[in-house]
């Protein structure tokens, strides 16, 4: 056992942070000014990052899922408004389905966000949300049921009038596509997705989502902790005092177990089998959502008055957390899956 | 990176496992039983003669200069098969590692790791607590001797104890932190008395006082330089404060597991929030044992510890804890109508854990300040 990243992983990870300071919002005003934006997305195409899922030979992925995690943290970290996670994970469905990834960007997801959108017949009977689909145009993925698997269907996300621009997350927007949209074969030799395939994808995607909790967790204590060293109160530095020191000390300690739980859940969706690396993805989420909702809290309680209001970075990182964790499920939807599995426990609930 | 096991760990893994078939003692948990700890040092010797023990410590001194990643196989196996725990010594040694020389290492270091000899730990006092460099028991030169007097409190086996590893002043004209020294004192003599201390679930056999009125120790017995004693102290409570260091995850993860196969074997007898607690105590557990491989592998970097241990501790504390209120969660009733409930007791025993080796709010204290680079007041 070694969990230290390999040299190309410590380099990916120093590269991946470094776009992602560099071109990622600073301030909250900044989350306007497109040039930026714009210059983050190049960046990021340009350094094959959205292809670290795509088929490399064989049916193997470009990356790991470390390498991927590695890259869903930094950008996490620094609130960078680009799509990343929802375009790797279509990638990677693609793959799976032996179909050419460019025929779809996006995953359309149920409207609860926790699995892929499940259509039959010609229209969709729900909504579909894709995460990180704005801009995109053309279709979005989703399953339709095929013998004892699924098959993977495209839905036009051109000619559909979006129900919203986005989510609470103002870094990752969402398009909604409304129930009715036409339903299409996609191109390529497809195969049946098969349980095992829909578990290591899910366990991808927990995986992914998980990482950029992390990152959110140590982008907003970093910000929170030079804030707390420079605003002074009664004559000194509100860091200074105890209190403060407890809630951020306690911060650190979540992100810093919440860390060793997703690398381990990243490293599995591909060294374990798939229901393994599943039981792994569920655990890091669970560990990981309720760690970030509790430190992006504290970051919010530490900026005080300032900290309540729209300019102030850490309610961009607590919202960026809230659709990580809605995303694949949130810690209670983890905790009733490991129940079942672990406790043979279930509640009829779907 | 790779949570896998190499060939040579696979090999470890798979001679450990078969031992243990064998020799499992079948102990009750640690913490709700005397039972555990009068047999502790059965289980000491067991492991050592087998070749289990020490696993990460010079060969020279009885160990296996093995990486310390084969500690965490060890903890993981002796959970896995419902084993007791390994005793947790890693502090002391590393306290004589780092500070000692080759004369105290090699006399002391054998004896400790094979069991032969059981030490226990005189730092805190019934007025230093938190504020340790405050204690006030002395050891004054006498000829080639220390003559010891004092009173420490909340010392682990000193019932058993062959040794104290002792932490006294030896200066009085100095600041505080300065005027102290490290002893190794034997017990068995007439001026040491140890008197056990009830602990809130009852056991009796872990903590006690040591009450010390013209104990001797010869001068060639100080660990350290004279008045090195404080930082030999930080040495050991970094290191104190490291999971890793204590082996504790087996018992976390011993625990959940007979969690789960009490909910398993009647779901229905169960609430959903008695189920919610078990799956988060599993994950609790899990994120600890994985937060263990992550610090020992950065070890084959030479990491060097330090504060760092404060944020593993903090974590390991809120697993204990946690583990703790979802043993009471699933027992109900039976804790407060049955004196003598494992689950009451477990979840009694956990609330020691956020005081002994530093209090929590210690701890938070270190890391605020020298981890995350917080202002002092």
């Amino acid at each position: 056992m070694d969990t230290r990243d390999t040299p190309e992983q410590a380099e990916l990870r120093r590269s991946a942070r470094q776009v992602a300071r560099e071109l990622g919002p600073a301030t909250v005003a900044d989350l306007d000014d497109g040039t930026r934006a714009k210059r983050l997305a190049v960046a990021v195409g340009e350094a094959g990052w959205l292809e670290l899922r795509d088929d490399d030979v064989d049916g193997a992925p470009v990356a790991s899922g470390v390498e991927a995690a590695i890259v869903a943290d930094a950008l996490g970290g620094a609130v960078a408004d680009v799509a990343f996670t929802g375009p790797v994970l279509a990638a990677d469905l693609a793959r799976r389905a032996g179909v050419d990834p460019a025929a779809a960007a996006v995953v359309g997801f149920s409207p609860s966000l926790v699995e892929p959108g499940i259509v039959s017949g010609a229209e969709t009977m729900t909504s579909l949300v894709a995460v990180d689909g704005a801009g995109h145009d053309g279709a979005v993925y989703a399953l339709a049921p095929d013998g004892a698997g699924h098959r993977l269907v495209g839905v036009p996300i051109e000619g559909q009038p979006a129900e919203s621009d986005g989510g609470s997350d103002l870094t990752r927007l969402l398009r909604v596509i409304p129930a009715g949209a036409p339903v299409r074969a996609v191109a390529g030799p497809a195969r049946v997705l098969t349980a095992d395939d829909l578990a290591a994808w899910t366990a991808l995607g927990l995986a992914l989502t998980s990482a950029d909790l992390v990152g959110v967790m140590r982008g907003v204590l970093d910000v929170t902790v030079a804030y707390a060293r420079e605003r002074r109160q009664f004559g000194a530095p509100v860091g200074s005092f105890q209190a403060v020191q407890h809630l951020l000390a306690e911060a650190r300690c979540l992100m810093d177990g919440s860390f060793s739980v997703a690398l381990h859940a990243s490293w599995a969706v591909d060294a374990l089998e798939p229901e393994e690396a599943l039981a792994a993805g569920r655990v890091a989420k669970a560990y990981c959502a309720r760690a970030a909702k509790t430190v992006c809290e504290a970051a919010i309680q530490v900026h005080g008055g300032i900290g309540n209001t729209w300019e102030c970075l850490a309610h961009v990182y607590l919202r960026r957390g809230l659709l990580s964790t809605q995303w694949f499920g949130d810690d209670g939807r983890q905790l009733r899956e490991l129940g079942r599995e672990r406790l043979g426990v279930g509640d009829g609930l779907p | 990176m790779d949570f896998r096991d190499s060939s040579r760990e696979a090999e470890f893994r798979a001679r450990l496992r078969a031992w243990l078939v064998d020799n499992n003692p079948g102990l009750p948990p640690s913490s709700t039983d005397d039972e555990y700890w009068a047999r502790q040092a059965e289980w000491h010797t067991a492991l050592y003669d087998a070749g289990f023990f020490g696993l990460s410590w010079p060969e020279r001194y009885g160990g296996h200069d093995l990486p310390a990643v084969f500690d965490v196989i060890l903890d993981e196996e002796l959970a896995a098969a419902g084993a007791p725990p390994r005793p947790s010594l890693g502090y002391l040694v590393q306290g004589i590692t780092v500070h000692a020389g080759d004369a105290i290492k090699d006399r002391f270091l054998p004896g400790i790791i094979s069991g032969r000899d059981r030490w226990c730990q005189g730092f805190s006092e019934p007025d230093a607590g938190s504020d340790l460099a405050s204690l006030r028991t002395t050891a004054t030169r006498d000829g080639d001797d220390f003559v010891v007097n004092g009173h420490k409190i909340w010392t682990s086996y000193s019932d058993v104890a062959d040794w104290c590893f002792l932490l006294a002043r030896t200066d009085l004209a100095v600041p505080k932190h300065k005027g102290l020294s490290l002893l190794a004192v034997p017990m068995g003599q007439p001026g040491v008395e140890q008197r056990p201390l009830r602990m809130i679930n009852g056991i009796t056999s872990e903590f006690g006082q040591v009450l010390f009125d013209g104990a001797r120790t010869p001068v060639t017995n100080m660990i350290g330089e004279p008045g090195e004693g404080w930082r030999v102290a930080m040495t050991i409570l970094d290191h104190e404060r490291e999971p890793a260091e204590l082996g504790y995850v087996a018992r976390y993860a011993k625990t959940v597991k007979e969690l789960e196969a009490t909910v398993r074997a009647d779901p229905g007898s169960f609430r959903s929030d008695q189920h919610q607690a078990v799956a988060w105590a599993h994950v609790q557990a899990e994120m600890l044992r994985l937060h263990v491989c992550r610090r020992l592998s950065e070890r084959l970097d030479g990491v060097e510890h330090g504060p760092g241990g404060s944020v593993d501790k903090l974590l390991m504390t809120w697993v204990e804890q946690g583990v703790g209120s979802a043993a009471l969660a699933v027992a109900g009733a039976s804790a407060a109508t049955d004196a003598d409930d494992v689950a009451l007791k477990i979840y009694l025993y956990s609330r020691a854990q956020s005081v002994m080796g530093g209090t929590s709010q210690i701890q938070k204290n270190i890391v605020a300040t020298r981890v995350l680079g917080l202002p002092t007041a």
